[in-house]
């Protein structure tokens, strides 16, 4: 099993994400200019602030001639998953429904926060138990989650919603609490807070490596 | 050509900036604003005009979350 | 070179020199100074980067010791952490360039200490930040700038993926008019691809990469860093330097790969006085001269003039000398980063600095004359005769009670929660951080070795005022504990002296002191200063001088980071107790702030030998796992600091004193050498044989933290104190 994590000139989680992968199967970094995927089983957009944040989280990054290629990837299949500021770009491509604003308080946020696996019926998330809470940290200035109306009731009701925060734990606002969303086919999920930094004993929290883990028996066809 | 884009959220939109800016102002002694939006200005050159449309559309602004408005200067 | 007016003595006084240094350039150059000539000169010769009333002083600190592999001089200071890493680390003050925009000053005072770190070879690996502001109760002023200092330290390290893992965060009225913005940062490189930032090989050519040149802080490092803030503020804002953390990560990456594939011979960050110092500092380091073009610097704005692109402070920028051959190579790393990079000249022999303008000579300078001969002055110490800080506002009744008071010190600006600040920083990124703020009183971080560095960073300033000696060493004291705390013996120290003007008597006494004393307890300690950096003038216009404000940042190191530290109870039932070589007063304690005293002419002396020997066996006791927990008493003392224990924990615990005739002082006296520690009984009574005073005073448990001491018993429920502790959000929402 092989992970593939993109680099864009801002990334800043990448090696993090990198070593997190590496503790389930091979990990390499891809960089942005290269639309080469190099045939890694899936692709991790990892978090930070690419081309600065600037115009709008995600916006320039999308561009990029990697992109181009994890979009094909995507629309035949392979497994991507897009943290913190990779969901935004995932969203900015539309490979992912809706929008990442601002937080609600205006500011950047740095918290530990606990997720409720809402459907564990992904290949992100079959690790998991559904209803378990996994504290993993969150850390980002636009990570409410935003669509209208009509479409929430639209993922919720298909089962696209696949971590909300916990009681309490919703610091930027997001609609229906929502924390990480997948599409409609199940094979790309972005979510704002960072399972790569819950992977070590010494962050207080291992529950990211769930999703990293389910990663590879989704990739090995492994149904837990 | 120079260009003017108003990038600004889209209605019914919550806009946490609009909101601390408008609650801001009567704390400053200024009275009576209300409706407070706050968005982004981009001004450029650019050689075809009818160009200007889908670079909005596609970069400048996420018509998702946004609305945005050319001014040619 | 071409005819031009001549700038006059006059020009020379308006840039900051004195007639008598002007006449030295004179004499240097064999010529009155041309205009490119005098704007490099008074920069150089500036307090700013020839720490001309401060040098002296500070060649009497101890700067050697086994650990150490690179000391002052450098762009940071360097200690070995083992297994062939080592740790480069450096503070520095962004003090006036914050007080005029907060912002972007507290960014880019983030943005050089990083440069700084990464010029030696060393990726960045955390930042720490010390902050002073006036009472944020009273001061809209100072709310406003805590508010964006934060918010500038945030956006540029959280941007770059640096975390921010520590800091301290002091309120007093001193620094109303000048508030005070320290970064420290900590890297971590091989120790043989370490780089030193001497020019060498004439024939080699001098390659400027990063962000293009404009007119910021044109004559910041003069015009900003040495003169006392007055009225006219406004007007020095055009100065401001913006800083891009984008361009800064660019050319954080860039830079590594180039060092990592050998391609430079010497590398130098921009930073005050940009372009005229590194250059010249290279040049003067290798014992060899310069020539740049400046016609070849990549401008942002048309129609600079040679000497404007000279002193230019634009941020993002470094300098490296690069073999003739290995320049394609190191243009195209560049490009792959997307950075811009442009050879701007070439090392020369004979220790000539000459700045060329398309080919045309318009500035020629030795390079002894810019980087050695700056005059150095002595100080004229006076202690004062009379107090020179006026008594704090009274926020606590004179007749309050124990309880009331232990609420009122949760709740102290200087003791609250800083978490509302803190989550604004990325803590996290890089993954190697094992404790966060508020786990430990030193922040720790993994090493690839399983071991850990632990670093803190201090600087109480009341207790300097009220004695620059005892007030220093506390400060040095104060965060060894934190390291020690943590499991971790300090192998090197950075500092940063905040102080007032030093041609003023008594501002000279308390330099001298506070700087008598970090030699005297790093010597002590063993822990020798390897980098740092002085900031003097730090006076409001009317509001008289700072609080002398001695920063201080130690990094250590520990074997095993499973067992860094907590400060927090763990474990219902374990014992508490206090250990260590504490002998409280509330001479300048926060007590007496509270209750509006006067700053006292002098703090208790202190067995500097008694409080290590009291470190060292609280560090070797969490190293062996021996405690649940360890925590430093400081501010508020030994009941706030166990209030901390229990807050930290969501325990509570029940303490008895048993009988005193100063109740007040056990409570809430301050003074160095002391610690709250948990554990089981068994593992507190094996401390007690280490050598140190344990004194057991009860359990951990329950939901309530209750005193008993001299017949009166104080007890507060957690929530309650939670709530006290938490009153900073009122203000950062």
């Amino acid at each position: 099993m092989r992970f593939g994590i993109l680099r864009f000139p801002g990334s800043c989680d990448e090696t993090d994400a990198q070593q997190a992968a590496a503790k389930v199967g091979d990990a390499e970094l891809l960089w942005h200019a290269d639309r080469d995927l190099r045939g890694v089983d899936a692709i991790i957009v990892p978090g930070g602030f690419s081309y600065g944040d600037y115009l709008r989280a995600g916006a320039i990054a999308r561009f990029s001639p990697v992109m181009e290629s994890v979009i094909e990837f995507a629309q035949d299949g392979g497994l991507v998953l897009g943290i913190c500021n990779g969901f935004q770009v995932l969203c900015e491509a539309g490979l992912l429904p809706g929008a990442l604003l601002p937080n609600a308080n205006l500011h950047f946020t740095s918290r530990q926060v606990d997720l409720e696996v809402v459907s564990r019926d992904t290949a992100f998330t079959r690790a998991c138990e559904e209803g378990e809470l996994l504290s993993i940290p969150a850390k980002h200035q636009s990570g409410r989650y935003w669509a209208p109306d009509s479409q929430l009731d639209q993922l919720e009701a298909d089962g696209q919603v696949v971590l909300r925060y916990a009681r309490g734990h919703n610091f930027n606002g997001s609609a229906r609490d929502i924390a990480g969303v997948r599409n409609t086919a199940g094979n790309v999920f972005g979510l704002m807070p960072h399972p790569e930094h819950a992977v070590d004993a010494f962050t207080g929290s291992t529950d990211g490596l769930a999703i990293f883990a389910s990663m590879r028996m989704a990739v090995e066809g492994v149904h837990a | 050509m120079r260009a003017r884009v108003l990038i600004r959220p889209k209605a019914g939109i919550l806009d946490p900036q609009g909101v601390a800016v408008e609650r801001a102002l009567p704390a400053l002694g200024f009275a009576g604003a209300s409706d407070v939006h706050v968005g982004r200005l981009v001004e450029l050159d650019v050689a075809d005009a009818s160009q200007l449309d889908e670079m909005c559309r596609r970069l400048l602004a996420n018509p998702l979350v946004e609305d945005y408005e050319i001014q040619y200067l | 070179m071409p005819e031009q007016l001549l700038p006059s003595v006059d020009d020379a006084i308006a840039l900051g020199l004195t007639r008598a240094e002007y006449d030295l350039v004179c004499e240097k150059q064999g010529a009155p100074p041309n205009q490119v000539e005098l704007a490099i000169y008074s920069l150089l010769w500036s307090e700013h980067c020839a720490y001309k009333h401060s040098k002296k002083l500070l060649r009497t600190l101890p700067t050697e010791g086994p650990a150490v592999v690179m000391g002052p001089g450098e762009n940071a200071g360097a200690v070995d952490v083992g297994n062939g890493l080592v740790c480069a680390f450096k503070v520095e003050s962004h003090n006036h360039p914050s007080a005029i925009e907060p912002l972007q000053g507290a960014a880019t005072g983030v943005g050089g200490i990083l440069r700084d770190i990464f010029a030696l070879g060393a990726r960045p690996i955390a930042i720490l930040d010390a902050l002073r502001f006036g009472e944020p109760e009273t001061s809209e002023r100072s709310r406003y700038l805590l508010e964006h200092a934060v918010g500038g330290i945030g956006h540029y390290g959280n941007s770059i993926g640096v975390p921010t893992v520590g800091g301290d965060v002091y309120f007093e009225g001193p620094y109303e008019q000048n508030c005070l913005v320290n970064a420290m940062a900590l890297g971590l490189a091989d120790a043989d691809k370490m780089i030193r930032s001497a020019a060498a090989g004439p024939g080699n050519v001098v390659v400027l990469y990063g962000a293009s040149t404009g007119r910021d802080g044109i004559g910041g490092a003069s015009v900003l860093a040495s003169a006392e803030l007055g009225d006219a503020d406004e007007d020095k804002r055009p100065t401001v330097q913006v800083g891009d953390p984008f361009e800064e990560k660019k050319l954080l990456e860039c830079s590594l790969e180039l060092l990592d594939r050998g391609l430079l011979v010497a590398l130098q960050d921009l930073g005050a006085a940009g372009l005229t110092s590194s250059s010249s500092e290279m040049a003067s380091k290798g014992g060899v001269g310069m020539d740049l073009d400046v016609a070849l610097v990549p401008l942002r704005e048309p129609g600079m003039e040679p000497f404007e692109i000279m002193v230019s402070e634009s941020q993002e920028r470094m300098l490296a000398v690069v073999a003739p051959e290995r320049v394609d190579e190191v243009l195209a790393v560049c490009d792959r980063w997307e950075v811009h990079g442009t050879a701007i000249g070439e090392v020369t022999e004979g220790g000539r600095f000459r700045v060329l303008c398309d080919g045309v000579l318009v500035g020629d300078m030795p390079v002894a004359a810019l980087v050695d001969d700056c005059p150095l002055y002595d100080l004229h110490p006076v202690k004062p005769q009379a107090p020179i800080y006026a008594a704090p506002t009274a926020t606590l009744p004179a007749d309050a009670g124990m309880r009331d008071a232990l609420l009122a010190l949760a709740g102290a600006p200087n003791i609250a929660s800083r978490r509302p600040l803190f989550e604004r920083y990325d803590s996290i990124v890089q993954s190697r951080t094992a404790r966060r703020p508020e786990e430990c009183d030193a922040a720790v971080l993994v090493l690839p070795s399983g071991g850990a560095l632990a670093a803190s960073i201090d600087g109480n300033g009341r207790r300097v005022a009220a004695d620059p000696y005892w007030g220093t060493v506390g400060v040095v004291l104060e965060c060894a504990s934190n390291l020690a705390c943590a499991g971790a013996e300090p192998l090197g120290t950075t500092n940063n002296l905040n102080f007032g003007n030093p041609e003023k008597p008594h501002i000279a006494w308390q330099l001298t002191e506070a700087v008598r004393a970090l030699g005297d307890a790093c010597r002590a300690l063993q822990a020798p200063i390897v980098g740092g950096n002085v900031s003097l003038y730090n006076e409001g216009a009317t509001a008289g001088p700072i609080y002398p404000t001695p920063v201080i940042g130690m990094v250590g190191t520990m074997p095993d980071h499973e067992r860094a530290g907590r400060l927090a109870f763990q474990q219902e039932g374990d014992v508490v107790a206090i250990a260590g070589h504490f002998h409280p007063s509330l001479a300048a304690s926060e007590l007496a702030k509270l209750r509006g005293e006067a700053l006292p002419d002098g703090l208790p002396e202190v067995d500097i030998a008694k409080v290590r020997a009291a470190q060292d066996a609280i560090r070797l006791a969490v190293r062996d796992g021996l405690l649940s927990s360890a925590h430093d008493i400081a501010e508020g003392g030994f009941a706030v600091a166990v209030a901390e224990c229990c807050l930290g924990g969501g325990l509570g615990a029940t303490l008895d004193l048993g009988d005193s005739d100063v109740p007040w002082t056990r409570l809430f006296g301050e003074g160095p050498g002391g610690f709250v520690v948990s554990g089981h009984a068994e593992a507190v009574r094996q401390l007690a044989e280490r050598g140190i005073d344990v004194d057991v005073f009860g359990v951990v448990g329950g939901e309530t933290l209750s005193l008993t001491i001299a017949g009166e018993t104080v007890a507060v429920a957690l929530d309650e104190l939670h709530d006290a502790h938490g009153s900073l959000a009122r203000f950062f929402p």
